[in-house]
């Protein structure tokens, strides 16, 4: 008969102890991995040295030598590969935040649209996330770049909108503001809304948690946000000016460019990742127990403050975690820019720089690096949040 | 005292059955309602008859490519390069090989329900790798067909079966890891599933394809496919161990003492009594996870393999069809988009089979 786990006996052999057995294992992982690291490194070095290749964080400071579609910084030819990696960078930030942005907004309003009660705006909505949903992403971003972008008209037939905005093949055209240095008048006054709105927020809950009664603080803080400062913007004498694209030649100038390839990743990243969020959302809503909507209905509430008070407090709980991992994926998913051309970080900095100086040791793992970071960053913020958001049960 | 007083009798109830009521209900309930439903209506009228036009109507589906003429859809390109799409650059002569894998696939699945001994059931799945590999790669007498010349379709299936199956035993022991009491061994399987999901696959795939092969001894090739394998494999591991462990935290701390007492050892335990029930629980997720690396395949074209969508790219630059894209990436969506949409309606089935909840 088996002895009882818990005590073993003194007489039983080393490795019928379980204790002394997993400190066995462990030793032992601990050797496999030293072994196996040592054999790859040991190769590495061998082979780096056969094939002559560099090492070491030198060639961030040299010479890049080739120019980038589209940086948010001052970029050249001239500049160095450090520069290259914080154009990269700083461009996979700017289309990841388009696209969390745009899929945010489609995936709220398909999440809600499953949910409601005509059949036809369900139905569709069905139809978006089936669709879209299972069809890779990679294939998305091709199909937008390739057929519907390369066959919008060419610059001289764009398509105006206001006779400001032009789409063609080159591109997507807005007009640029251009700030005069009155320009901070606003900025202050919007800076000062903000502190205004949080005092306001803080008052309101006083006055709700002593007298019961409801102030509509959104609604209120919006207005201030957007009046007080478009007040000091004309009192101040419009300090910023549009600037326009105007067709020069064979191309527009002027105002902001949007490139082709911005354009389709942002589409097929906010399509796509946009089915995941809508899935979230109607899961989150669902997720909320009917007696909850029915016991806020027996008590007479009115249908906008039942969702507001009572389903949205508790299906935000369940929506948030996925939708966060959401957005990482699409952050991560961003990297397929590399199939069109985008220039983020994967495309030019382990790409072109890749292919200049040859470094594939650095320069992967500096790309992994940056997504790891993004990674813990944002999964640190959600622990907490979490945390924070947890029903604080006695 | 209250006297007698007859009421009004009340209109006869709405009418609750039939199409009025059921468009009275669901289309047209009030007036955000009508709108919607009207929008949606425009919205269809605008899109689906174009796209019928398009696909059926307008377009070609015979002929040689001088007879094309009309604005829709020129499927004879699909029928044209349809070898290409599926076999890649595999000789022609040898298509019966990828066949005959997937004949015996079929044969050992429906087989397999059939037969109870477990030796059987084990040679099955043990051999069957054997058979593919030696079929698709050659060797044993048969003409060996080199990696390079795999794609299209058959290439995409051999990378995601390749992961799916590889990925799996290797998950296992990272979920088993992770909730190891061993504080070395969940260190370093909380470390792997972290690194690996926390970066794109993209990068994964160029470590494996760059970096790999600096660090093994110069004479050991890798070949490109197998690189591409070896980064999908890390890659899906890390979310299949994921997975399970969802599964093994379902399990009720009871089962586990339940086996204690009668004293079995961890293997045990694990093999006859969590695992069975994590993997049963896991199963839907699993299937997610299967869906997603299939769609992953795709990746594969960034560091120049030749899977279906890649095909579509290559084809269409062929100087004697040149611009064919969009019908290419419709055949290859419609592709993808029915396999993924099987597989999650299947993991759906599973979900409620499975569902042996009594709440």
């Amino acid at each position: 008969m088996k002895k009882y786990r818990k005590e073993p006996q003194e007489n039983v052999a080393f490795y019928n102890n379980p204790e002394k057995r997993a400190i066995i294992y462990q030793i032992l992982a601990l050797a496999a991995i030293f072994i196996f690291t040592y054999f790859i490194l040991n190769n590495m070095f061998t082979n780096i040295e056969k094939r002559g290749i560099n090492t070491g964080f030198d060639f961030l400071s040299s010479e890049a030598g080739f120019g980038i579609l589209q940086s948010l910084i001052e970029y050249d030819e001239s500049n160095s590969h450090g520069k290259v990696f914080i154009v990269g960078l700083l461009n996979t930030l700017l289309v990841s935040a388009i696209g969390i942005f745009f899929a945010s907004i489609i995936g709220l309003l398909i999440g809600i649209g499953r949910l409601s009660k005509n059949f036809m705006v369900s139905k569709l909505c069905m139809i978006y996330v089936e669709t879209f949903r299972n069809i890779p992403i990679l294939l998305q971003i091709l199909f937008w770049y390739n057929v519907v972008l390369a066959s919008l008209p060419n610059p001289r037939q764009s398509f105006s909108y206001f006779d400001s905005i032009f789409l063609n093949n080159r591109g997507l055209y807005i007009p640029k503001p251009i700030l005069e240095s009155g320009f901070i008048a606003v900025i202050i006054a919007f800076i000062l809304g903000l502190i205004a709105c949080a005092y306001l927020v803080k008052w309101a809950k006083t006055k709700h948690d002593e007298t019961g009664e409801e102030f509509p603080v959104v609604w209120t803080s919006l207005a201030i946000l957007i009046v007080a400062p478009t007040l000091v913007f004309f009192v101040s004498g419009t300090p910023a000016t549009l600037e326009y694209a105007e067709l020069k030649g064979f191309n527009f100038k002027g105002g902001w460019t949007l490139i082709p390839e911005l354009l389709a990743l942002a589409f097929a990243l906010s399509i796509y990742t946009a089915t995941y969020i809508a899935e979230a959302v109607r899961a989150g809503i669902e997720a909320v127990p009917k007696g909850q909507k029915e016991a806020a209905h027996a008590l007479g509430l009115k249908d906008h403050i039942i969702l507001k008070k009572v389903v949205l407090p508790q299906a935000l709980r369940v929506i948030i975690p996925p939708v966060i991992n959401q957005y990482l994926n699409l952050t991560k998913n961003s990297s397929l820019a590399t199939a069109i051309g985008y220039p983020e970080l994967v495309t030019i900095f382990a790409g072109t720089s890749l292919n200049q100086v040859g470094q594939a040791i650095e320069i992967i793992l500096m790309t992994m690096a940056v997504y790891l970071t993004i990674s813990i960053v944002i999964s640190l913020i959600m622990n907490y949040a979490n945390e924070k958001m947890k029903i604080k049960e006695r | 005292m209250a006297t007698f007083e007859s009421k009004q009798a009340r209109p006869a109830p709405r009418n609750t059955k039939g199409i009025t009521h059921w468009l009275r209900e669901n289309l047209f309930s009030d007036i955000t309602s009508s709108i919607l439903t009207i929008l949606s209506f425009v919205l269809l009228y605008l899109t689906i008859p174009p796209l019928l036009d398009w696909m059926i109507f307008d377009a070609t589906w015979t002929g040689t490519k001088e007879e094309i003429t009309k604005d829709g859809a020129r499927w004879i390109f699909i029928f044209e390069k349809f070898n290409q799409f599926i076999y890649g650059f595999y000789p022609e002569d040898q298509y019966y090989r990828p066949n005959l894998v997937l004949f015996i696939f079929l044969l050992y699945i429906y087989g397999f329900k059939k037969i109870n001994n477990t030796l059987v059931r084990a040679f099955i799945v043990l051999s069957f790798p054997v058979i593919s590999v030696v079929l698709l790669y050659g060797g044993f007498g048969l003409e060996i067909i080199p990696t390079t010349k795999w794609g299209g379709l058959l290439l995409t299936i051999v990378v995601a079966a390749v992961g799916i199956i590889v990925s799996f035993p290797i998950g296992i022991l990272f979920a088993l890891g992770r909730q190891s009491k061993m504080p070395i061994i969940k260190t370093i399987s909380i470390m792997y599933i972290e690194f690996i999901r926390g970066v794109p696959l993209i990068t994964l795939l160029f470590m494996s394809s760059v970096i790999l092969p600096l660090f093994f001894p110069e004479n050991m090739d890798f070949d490109k496919l197998l690189r591409a394998l070896i980064g999908i494999t890390l890659f899906q591991a890390a979310y299949i161990a994921e997975v399970i462990r969802g599964g093994l935290q379902a399990i009720p701390k009871g089962q586990y003492e339940a086996a204690d007492s009668i004293g079995l050892t961890y293997w045990q335990t694990m093999g006859l009594i969590i695992l069975p029930q994590a993997l049963k629980i896991s199963i839907p997720n699993i299937v997610g996870s299967f869906i997603s690396l299939f769609k992953d395949t795709t990746l594969v074209l960034i560091i120049g393999l030749f899977d279906v969508l890649a095909m579509v790219t290559l084809t269409s630059t062929d100087p004697k069809w040149l611009g064919f894209e969009t019908e290419g990436y419709v055949f290859v969506t419609l592709i993808y988009w029915v396999i993924c949409f099987s597989m999650s309606k299947y993991a759906k089935s599973l979900e409620e089979k499975f569902n042996t909840d009594h709440r």
